[in-house]
């Protein structure tokens, strides 16, 4: 946690800046999130922890098994998404049909579940990958290597998703799925298929942000409580489901955080943001940008 | 109905009478804290089974311990002013947050998620004022010399299991009140559907408000008495977002629809957590989390209704055994 906290400098401009680049991140989180609800129509909350699951993946082939930083990246993905299509065929497509807040808090019992499975299998000390990335600096300002690849790598990742969304018949069904659930199964779609090769695209993106978050944070099993709940703010002031405005309420949460943590502790910035969304939900209940109905 | 009642009155006679007879401190010890957390859970049982989901009361039990304490600790003010204060403030909080939830008709996976921010805005103030709650390293309140009323603080544990016992009682009593008050049909048809309800004349703003008082005021008084009796809190024993799934998760295993549910719940995971405890040791850490995590999924997709829920609805189904041999 602290790791997170004392990142930011004392410069504003560097602060928008480095906002700017953690909302990279966590907008790769929230595309994540709102691909799963806006297709499964299911809020994973135990999302964070599949990034830590991964954090720890990629910890144990960099530090442990020495493979090189750029072999381990797919490798963690992977493992990622599997553990998401596992989560989709075990946990929630037995609850397809009970009251989505069963679901909800059965996502919440795997979030315990892996949390303490990392406490009982890693310990609870912080570990990192011991890869120091040089700092760029730009005149006054210093701005990590790490966060502008993170940044650069989540772009890339949305793009791609973008790209299978659109120009794939299987995202081409995804999308449809998301748009109407109970048609889509007449149309000779098969839905079960579609949920888990989504469930298994929402890992893949964990995996991702997992690789990226590693080059910053320590990982320790209770890592997932530092940017978890930002997320699903994210996800609901954007619109749950809604891509678009995950995206925006991404950087708009990242530079509340960092500039909130510019002028005082970064608690404060964490509170600000908190506080932020509950007044926009007040302003806007069903997100920024909801489509009028 | 008469039988009933006398069961209720003799176990309840059984447990006053109990410290009286036993008084193993350690296990008195954990009767307190299966009475003061099924006092919490009862709480969050009484929002809960309405369907009103909210993972902000880690945040209520928070507000409950910490304001307590401060008042305390900084200015001297007894317990007995102080839990009501802090209750009056995480009523005021409740409030704050779900006037407008209420108002805009912030429902479902919506709710869950803002009641969600408020524990953990909860939980970052805790920590980020640290220089008077001790942040993440937890607080205690001032010491007096032994056992006095008036600080609330107590060094035999019967006093305290009677305390928790009465405030525990209490808790059935205002679910009981809530089960049998004309709230409860209008919350039930609120939770089916808000629009009919609202045609049929049920104020759902304010229905909604009462049992989320209630029920945020139960549970600052849980958190208040935690405190009295642990002498210690942290940011993570009584706030955040654990703790708010943590009330969700025994409440599910034990029964959400059935007035002992909670209780159910609470003697479960605590007696867990202690023979996890007692039988691995240090080594146990993050076990008893494990063996919840798996309970709570397990007890979700195979019995939502918690095991009394599913026990009492096992008696309810089956055909009275008039003339079978």
């Amino acid at each position: 946690m602290q790791a997170f906290l004392d990142i930011f400098d004392i410069y504003l401009l560097e602060a928008v800046v480095n906002g700017i680049l953690l909302g990279g991140v966590l907008a790769l989180l929230a595309l994540g999130l709102n691909l799963i609800f806006g297709v499964i129509d299911v809020t994973w909350i135990c999302y964070a922890e599949l990034v830590m699951i991964g954090m720890y993946g990629m910890y144990y082939m960099v530090q442990v098994f020495g493979l090189p930083y750029w072999a381990a990246a797919p490798i963690a993905i992977l493992l990622v998404a599997a553990l998401g299509a596992a989560l989709h065929y075990i946990v929630i497509a037995p609850l397809l049909t009970a009251p989505p807040i069963n679901q909800l808090l059965a996502t919440g019992g795997v979030l315990f579940i892996l949390q303490s499975f990392a406490t009982v299998a890693f310990g609870i000390d912080f570990r990192n990958l011991g890869i120091r990335l040089p700092v760029l600096a730009i005149g006054e300002m210093h701005l990590s290597y790490s966060r502008l690849l993170s940044f650069a790598a989540a772009l890339i990742g949305m793009v791609t998703v973008y790209l299978f969304m659109t120009r794939t018949y299987t995202g081409t069904a995804i999308r449809a799925i998301s748009q109407d659930r109970q048609i889509m199964s007449l149309m000779g779609v098969d839905t079960k298929r579609i949920y888990l090769i989504t469930s298994a695209l929402g890992g893949a993106l964990a995996g991702l942000a997992a690789c990226l978050l590693v080059l910053q944070y320590d990982v320790h099993p209770f890592v997932g409580l530092s940017f978890g709940p930002i997320t699903f703010l994210i996800c609901v002031l954007g619109g749950l489901g809604n891509f678009v405005g995950g995206f925006i309420a991404a950087f708009v949460f990242a530079e509340i955080i960092s500039l909130g943590g510019l002028f005082s502790d970064l608690e404060w910035g964490y509170v600000l943001a908190f506080a932020f969304f509950i007044v926009m939900m007040f302003i806007r209940p069903a997100g920024l940008f909801a489509r009028r109905s | 109905m008469n039988s009933r009642n006398a069961a209720w009155a003799t176990g309840l006679a059984a447990l006053i009478a109990l410290p009286f007879v036993y008084r193993e401190p350690y296990h008195l010890h954990l009767l307190v804290l299966i009475l003061i957390w099924s006092f919490a859970y009862t709480s969050w049982s009484i929002m809960g089974r309405f369907g009103l989901v909210s993972l902000g009361h880690g945040g209520f039990m928070g507000v409950g311990a910490y304001v307590t304490a401060l008042l305390w600790n900084h200015l001297g003010v007894s317990p007995w002013i102080g839990i009501p204060l802090s209750m009056v403030a995480a009523g005021a909080l409740a409030l704050v947050v779900a006037y407008p939830c209420f108002r805009f008709r912030i429902t479902g996976h919506y709710f869950v998620l803002v009641t969600l921010a408020l524990s953990g805005i909860v939980l970052q103030v805790i920590t980020a004022t640290r220089d008077y709650t001790g942040g993440s390293l937890g607080y205690t309140p001032n010491r007096t010399k032994g056992s006095q009323l008036l600080a609330l603080q107590f060094d035999d544990k019967v006093t305290w299991y009677l305390i928790a016992l009465f405030v525990w009682v209490m808790g059935l009593l205002i679910w009981r009140w809530v089960d049998r008050s004309m709230s409860r049909y209008a919350m039930e048809a609120i939770s089916e559907d808000e629009d009919a309800a609202a045609a049929a004349g049920v104020n759902v703003t304010a229905e909604k408000l009462k049992i989320t008082l209630i029920s945020a005021l139960m549970t600052a008084l849980a958190g208040a008495l935690y405190c009295q009796y642990q002498m210690f809190i942290s940011p993570d024993t009584v706030s955040g977002i654990a703790v708010s799934l943590q009330m969700v998760f025994a409440v599910i295993v034990g029964g959400l629809y059935v007035s002992l549910g909670p209780t159910v719940g609470a003697i479960i995971t605590i007696l867990l957590a202690e023979i996890l405890r007692i039988g691995f040791g240090t080594k146990a850490v993050g076990w008893d989390n494990l063996v919840y995590g798996v309970l709570l999924v397990v007890f979700i997709i195979f019995l939502p209704k918690g095991i009394l829920g599913s026990i009492l609805d096992r008696f309810k189904t089956q055909p009275k055994p008039s003339g079978t041999p």
